[in-house]
C-alpha cells in the first residue's frame, strides 16, 4: 500500500516543558517569590513521521513517553517548541476553524458531553458549532448510534450513563462532523473486554467508511494488535520504531510461540529437551521456538509426545513492549534495545530501523 | 484573526446554543434559585433605608424612591451579571477549556451564548419583583418617555457587555495567577460600593461618590438604574451612554488582549 496524500506530517517535532522547581522549606519558598528556578522537561524530541489517508496507526510507549503531548500538539492544543507539522494541510496550533472541522481528539480520561443533559443535546450543540447540515448530522448520528447500539441511551442524562456507555456516546459526539483525522488517546481506558472489542470494531468501521487517518494510543495491546497494522513507538520523547507491527514483533521477539495441548501429563524435562518452555500447566505447554527450527521442532513434538492440538503464534505484544522498555527505568532509551536486535541495520544513535515500505513515509 | 467570520458563525449557531443553554439552566434550576436567594443585599439595604426615610426624605430619596431604587437595582443586577469568572477559572485549572479551544467557534462566543441562554430563566425570576416595582413605585419609572426607554435599553445592553468583558479580563487572570478568584472578590467589593449596588451614589460621602461616577462601575449599574427611575435627566443620560460605550470599547480591547495572551500561555504550558 502507498498513500498519496499524507494527512499528518511531522518533521523534527520537539516539545520542552518549563516546570518550576520548588525546593522544600520556608526559606526556599520565600526565595522563590523573587526567583523561581525552572527545569525543562523534554517531553518530545526530534520526532518525525507521516500518516496517510485511511491509515490506522498505533502510538505506543511507556507512561510519560510523550504520546499525549504529541497528540495535543497535532490537535493544536499545545504549541510545539520546534519542528514542522501539518495536519490536513494546516498548521495545527493556529486552530483555524477549517482545520478544527477536519480533526477530532478523543481523550479517554476527559469528556466533552454536557453532564446534566442527554447526549442528544451535545450532538445538537456540536452540529451547530461545526455547521453540519441537519440531514447529514441526522444520518451520521443514526448510523453511529446503530453501530454502537446506544439507541435508547442517547436520551438519558449523561450523568446516569455507565463509563462504557458514556464513552460510546462521547465517540458519536466526537465524530459527528465526520473528521478525516482521528487522534484517540486511550479511548478504551477503563472499559471491559467486550466493550473494548466493540469500540475497536467501531473505530475500524469509521476508518474504512470515511478513509480517515487514525492515530491511537492505548496501554491495552489487544487494541493495537486488532486495529493497527502499523505502529509508532516512542520512549522518552524519541522515536524508537516506526513500521509494520508484525515486523516489530519479529525483530524484538523473533521466536515463535508453539502451544501444545497434551492428552496426558508428562515430565517437564521432556519438554525442555524439545525447546525452551515458556509455561506448562493444565496439560498445555507453550514453547519458544526460533522460526528456522519451527518445522523440525513441530515434527519432533508430534513424534515424541501425545499432542491433541497445536498452534503457532507470535509472542504477545505486551511481551514485546516489556522487552523493549525493560531498560527505560534504568535511564537507557528503549531505542538501544531495538538497535541491538539482529536485523536492525541502523546505527545506535538513530535506530529508525524499520521504516517499512508500508509505513507511508 | 478569525473574529469576524467567527461572529457570523456564532450568529448562525446561536439559536441552537441558546436552546441547549436553556435546557442546561433548567437542569440546574435548583442551584440557580439558591444563587438568586443569596443575592438579597439590596433588600436588606431597602429595609434599612426605608426605615431611615420614615422621618423624612434623605436627599432626593423618599421611601418610595428607595423602593424603586433597590427593586430596580436588584432586577438590573440579576439581568446583567455573569458567572464567567468562576467558569473560566475552573475550566482553565481543570483543563476543560481544551475542549472549547478545539471547537471551531471562539470560546467567548460560546460563553456569551451560554449566558444569554440563561436570560429567559432570569426574566422569569425577576417578574414578581418587576410587578412589585410597578405596583408600589410605578410613577417613579421614567421610561414612559420613549427617548428615555431607548437610552435605558441601550444602557442595559451596554451594562451586560461591559460586565461581560470585565469578566473576560478577570477570568483570564486565571491563566497567569492562582488567585484570580481573590482578585475577583476584591472587584466585587468595589463593585458593591462604586456601582450604587449598596447605596445610591449621591448618598455616598462626596469624594467617593465623585470617584464612583467617573469609574466604569457607574456604567455597570447606577447609570441604567438611575435612568430608569428618572434620577438622571435626558441630557445626562445621553452623555453617560457615550461614556458607557467608550468603556465597553476599552474593556473589550483589554479583556480580549489578556484572553489572547492567556491562551497563548495555556497552549505553551500544556492545555
Ligand atoms: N503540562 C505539562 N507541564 C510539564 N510537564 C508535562 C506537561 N505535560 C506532560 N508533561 C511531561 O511530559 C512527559 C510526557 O508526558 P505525556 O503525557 O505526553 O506522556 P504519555 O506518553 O501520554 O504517558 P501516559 O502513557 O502515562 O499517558 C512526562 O514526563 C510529563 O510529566
Ligand atoms: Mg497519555
Amino acid at each position: 500500500m502507498s498513500y498519496a496524500r499524507p494527512l499528518v506530517e511531522v518533521h523534527g517535532l520537539s516539545k520542552t516543558f518549563r516546570v518550576h522547581k520548588r525546593a522544600p522549606g520556608v526559606l526556599a519558598a520565600l526565595r522563590s517569590v523573587f526567583h523561581r528556578p525552572t527545569e525543562s522537561v523534554n517531553a518530545v524530541q526530534d520526532l518525525s513521521f507521516t500518516i496517510g489517508e485511511g491509515e490506522r496507526v498505533g502510538f505506543l510507549g511507556p507512561n510519560g513517553a510523550g504520546k499525549t503531548t504529541t497528540l495535543k500538539i497535532l490537535a493544536g492544543l499545545l504549541h510545539p517548541t520546534a519542528g514542522q507539522i501539518t495536519v490536513a494541510g494546516f498548521l495545527p496550533f493556529r486552530r483555524d476553524p477549517a482545520f478544527l472541522k477536519q480533526i477530532t481528539l478523543v481523550m479517554g480520561q476527559k469528556q466533552q458531553l454536557l453532564w446534566d443533559l442527554p447526549p442528544t443535546e451535545t450532538y445538537a450543540m456540536n452540529r451547530a458549532l461545526y455547521e453540519v447540515p441537519r440531514a447529514q448530522a441526522d444520518e451520521t448520528i443514526a448510523e453511529l448510534v446503530a453501530l454502537l447500539e446506544i439507541g435508547d441511551l442517547v436520551n438519558k442524562p449523561t450523568r446516569q450513563l455507565s463509563l462504557g456507555e458514556r464513552m460510546k456516546c462521547e465517540l458519536v459526539a466526537a465524530l459527528l462532523h465526520r473528521p478525516r483525522v482521528l487522534f484517540l488517546d486511550e479511548p478504551t481506558i477503563g472499559l471491559d473486554v467486550s466493550m473494548q472489542a466493540k469500540m475497536r470494531a467501531f473505530i475500524r468501521h469509521y476508518n474504512e467508511r470515511f478513509a480517515a487517518a487514525v492515530l491511537l494510543t492505548s496501554h491495552y495491546m489487544d487494541d493495537v494488535t486488532a486495529l493497527c497494522p502499523r505502529v509508532i513507538v516512542i520512549d522518552q520523547g524519541r522515536l524508537v520504531y516506526d513500521g509494520d507491527l508484525k515486523a516489530l514483533v519479529r525483530r524484538v521477539r523473533p521466536d515463535k510461540r508453539l502451544t501444545l495441548r497434551l492428552s496426558a501429563p508428562i515430565d517437564r524435562r521432556l519438554l525442555d529437551q524439545i525447546a525452551p518452555v515458556v509455561s506448562y500447566e493444565g496439560g498445555q505447554a507453550v514453547l519458544s521456538v526460533p522460526p528456522e527450527r519451527l518445522n523440525a521442532t513441530v515434527q519432533n513434538a508430534l513424534a515424541t509426545l501425545s499432542v491433541v492440538d497445536l498452534a503457532v503464534e507470535d509472542p504477545p505484544l505486551e511481551e514485546v513492549m516489556r522487552e523493549l522498555f525493560k531498560n527505560a527505568h534504568a535511564g537507557t532509551p528503549a531505542a538501544a534495545a531495538v538497535a541491538s536486535t539482529p536485523g536492525a541495520g541502523a546505527s545506535a544513535t538513530r535506530p529508525l530501523l524499520a521504516t517499512d515500505p508500508g509505513s507511508g513515509s | 484573526m478569525h473574529i469576524l467570520s467567527d461572529a457570523r458563525r456564532a450568529v448562525r449557531a446561536y439559536p441552537t446554543l441558546l436552546r441547549v443553554g436553556l435546557s442546561e439552566v433548567v437542569a440546574y434550576r435548583a442551584e440557580f434559585i439558591v444563587w438568586i436567594l443569596t443575592t438579597n443585599m439590596p433588600f436588606v439595604m431597602l429595609a434599612i433605608w426605608h426605615a431611615v426615610a420614615a422621618d423624612g426624605p434623605v436627599g432626593r430619596f423618599g421611601q418610595k424612591d428607595f423602593v424603586a431604587y433597590y427593586l430596580a437595582g436588584w432586577v438590573i443586577r440579576l439581568l446583567t451579571s455573569t458567572w464567567l469568572v468562576w467558569e473560566l477559572s475552573m475550566e482553565i485549572r481543570d483543563g476543560t477549556l481544551s475542549a472549547r479551544l478545539l471547537r471551531p467557534l471562539h470560546p467567548l462566543f460560546a460563553f456569551s451564548a451560554q449566558h444569554l441562554a440563561a436570560l429567559p430563566m432570569r426574566v422569569l425570576i425577576v417578574t414578581p419583583v418587576v410587578t412589585a416595582l410597578v405596583w408600589f413605585a410605578g410613577d417613579r419609572l421614567a421610561i414612559r418617555d420613549p427617548r428615555v426607554l431607548v437610552i435605558f435599553l441601550a444602557a442595559m445592553v451596554g451594562a451586560w457587555l461591559l460586565i461581560f468583558f470585565t469578566m473576560v479580563l478577570l477570568g483570564s487572570l486565571s491563566f497567569f495567577l492562582e488567585s484570580a478568584i481573590g482578585v475577583f472578590e476584591v472587584w466585587l467589593a468595589l463593585f458593591a460600593v462604586l456601582s450604587g449596588y449598596l447605596v445610591p451614589l449621591e448618598l455616598l460621602p462626596g469624594w467617593v461618590g465623585r470617584v464612583a461616577r467617573l469609574s466604569p462601575f457607574d456604567s455597570m449599574l447606577s447609570f441604567p438604574l438611575e435612568t430608569l427611575i428618572g434620577l438622571r435627566d435626558l441630557g445626562t443620560a445621553t452623555r453617560d451612554l457615550c461614556t458607557q460605550w467608550a468603556y465597553i470599547a476599552t474593556m473589550a480591547v483589554f479583556g480580549l488582549s489578556v484572553w489572547r495572551r492567556g491562551v497563548r500561555r495555556y497552549v505553551a504550558f500544556g492545555g
